[in-house]
């Protein structure tokens, strides 16, 4: 069975000026265990996506499902709570999930080595680099034990350096805790790099035109041949698309 | 691992070097210089100006005496507390302040919590409060000594009235720009009704809230000078009391000395709250660190 099941889903919103169509009859499905990239230019409904399955939002038709499993998402942004460390910060989710006191400074600590933060609990956010923080929210989404996490654009402000480090360690965590993994993103190379299938999006609305398997040869790398090839591809059908929307 | 050492090695040099050796006595005794000399600074003008005021002989006429220099005006204030008299008046309007502000704290904090959670009073209450906080409280006092008579609970509802409304503002306020990337972080964690409050929302207002709550204080100060030169209670010594019986026996002198006091005062308690403002902002990197 499918970790997430999107099934003609579409979903329209009220605007001042009419009805805008998101999303268009898209239909989806994430096998437990898989890491999928969604890319599209502006306006491809990505983060409307994100939202529905993630239980914010409710489509208009067409069925998501998730099999009860618990979602965790991510956003561009760590959206950290200023006034907490960042050990609470994560402390924070558990507590939420009512995680025993005894357990959760454990849990905590966990966590943080996980992402290779441990030593850095005492600190705030604003004391961290972007890269740092981002891997803090890491370990609070990981924090809710989700089984599937969902990431809208989560290395999307970090410069290339700690971006290139950040998929590494996010392909470690996945392959450790059997994550299923909906990635959203700008960049045809990340999307290739991370992804086990990336799907392609169109712009207003959303419908998915193009999916590209990318079959596991061995460790990968943002550079390797691969990576590039299937990059380069993306970017045809996105430009393709993108020049349907010029006049 | 390579990647292991990298990450870290990155994480180190982007938290840049630590911060300086300079020993603790030093560096309290530079951030006690950096406290106190625009303090002696303003002192300073204040004292200055006086004696300018006094040299101007402003109404023509300095063989009356009708305003004694800076020197003079702080022997007298000397003189006052000396004798106690100062002290008590003190005491009195300082125990009205605590009163009537701890009454505006409870009775803000519990408007401004329910206005907050429930909205159809939000539009409502809401446009009373902000009325309320730009009606200048001198305005209340014949409602306030029709409704209580010429007694300390005249003082006090015009206090409460004049510094409660910006506390609940700004406990509105606080809740109202609760930033929306964190309530969607809190609620994905699972945080609900309470648990969202007392984790996120009200931590999340609290800088807000001490801005109200300063606000406040500044109008309750200013109201109760104004109660307090209103409302003239028999046999009690209050700094207002000073204030008129200076102006009945056309005490120039005396009237800067206890003006100096209130101001002081109030620049004092207002200090309070500005280093609690800035110890928060501190602890949550919202001041710019070359301030900090």
């Amino acid at each position: 069975m499918a970790a997430v099941e999107l099934t003609g889903v579409s979903k329209a919103y009220r605007t001042g000026r009419g009805e805008l169509l998101a999303l268009d009859d898209v239909s989806l499905s994430v096998r437990p265990g898989e890491f999928v990239c969604l890319i599209g230019a502006s306006g491809c409904g990505k983060s409307t996506l994100l939202n529905l399955v993630a239980g914010v939002d409710r489509p208009t038709a067409g069925r998501v499902g998730t099999g009860g499993r618990r979602v965790g998402l991510m956003f561009q942004e760590p959206a950290l709570f200023p006034w907490l460390t960042a050990g609470r910060n994560v402390e924070l989710a558990l507590r939420a999930r009512k995680v025993p006191r005894q357990e959760r400074r454990a849990r905590t600590a966990g966590l943080l080595d996980t992402v290779r933060l441990a030593g850095f609990g005492d600190k705030r956010p604003h004391e961290l680099s972007g890269g740092m923080r981002q891997r803090v929210a890491l370990a609070r989404a990981l924090a809710q034990d989700a089984d599937v996490l969902l990431m809208d654009e989560p290395f999307g402000a970090l410069d290339a350096m700690t971006r290139d480090l950040l998929h590494d360690e996010l392909e470690r965590i996945c392959a450790e805790r059997t994550l299923t993994v909906l990635f959203v993103t700008h960049n045809v190379r990340e999307a290739a790099r991370l992804g086990d299938r990336v799907i392609v999006l169109s712009s207003r609305p959303g419908r998915v035109i193009g999916e590209y398997p990318v079959p596991r040869q061995g460790p990968r790398r943002i550079d390797s041949a691969q990576v590039a090839r299937i990059a380069a591809t993306l970017t045809d059908t996105l430009r393709e698309e993108m020049g349907r929307h010029g006049h | 691992m390579a990647t292991d050492q990298a990450l870290h090695g990155l994480d180190s040099l982007e938290l840049g070097p630590l911060a300086s050796q300079e020993s603790g006595a030093r560096r309290l005794a530079r951030r006690g210089w950096a406290a106190t000399w625009p303090k002696l600074l303003a002192a300073a003008l204040v004292l200055g100006a006086w004696q300018l005021f006094y040299l101007s002989n402003f109404h023509g006429d300095s063989a009356s005496h009708l305003v004694g220099d800076p020197a003079q005006g702080m022997g007298n204030l000397w003189d006052q507390l000396v004798r106690g008299q100062l002290l008590a008046a003190i005491g009195t309007t300082m125990e009205r302040a605590l009163v009537g502000y701890t009454l505006s704290v409870v009775v803000g904090v519990i408007v401004g919590a329910i206005v907050s959670r429930i909205p159809p009073l939000r539009a409502a209450i809401g446009s009373i409060i902000t009325g309320l906080t730009t009606m200048p409280s001198i305005a209340w006092f014949p409602f306030a000594i029709i409704l209580f008579g010429l007694t300390d609970s005249a003082i006090l509802f015009v206090v409460v009235l004049g510094s409660a409304p910006s506390i609940a503002n700004g406990l509105i306020a606080g809740v109202d720009y609760t930033p929306p990337l964190l309530l969607r972080a809190g609620k994905m964690m699972g945080l609900r009704s309470f648990a969202l409050y007392r984790y996120l929302i009200m931590p999340a207002s609290l800088p807000s809230f001490v801005a109200g709550l300063k606000q406040g204080w500044a109008f309750a100060w200013r109201s109760l000078m104004a109660g307090e030169l209103v409302v003239q209670i028999a046999g009690s010594l209050s700094l207002g009391v000073l204030l008129n019986g200076d102006q009945e026996q056309l005490d120039l002198t005396s009237a800067i000395s206890v003006m100096i006091v209130i101001l002081l005062i109030g620049v004092v308690v207002d200090g309070l709250f500005t280093k609690v403002d800035l110890a928060i902002r501190n602890r949550r990197g919202l001041l710019d660190p070359a301030i900090a």
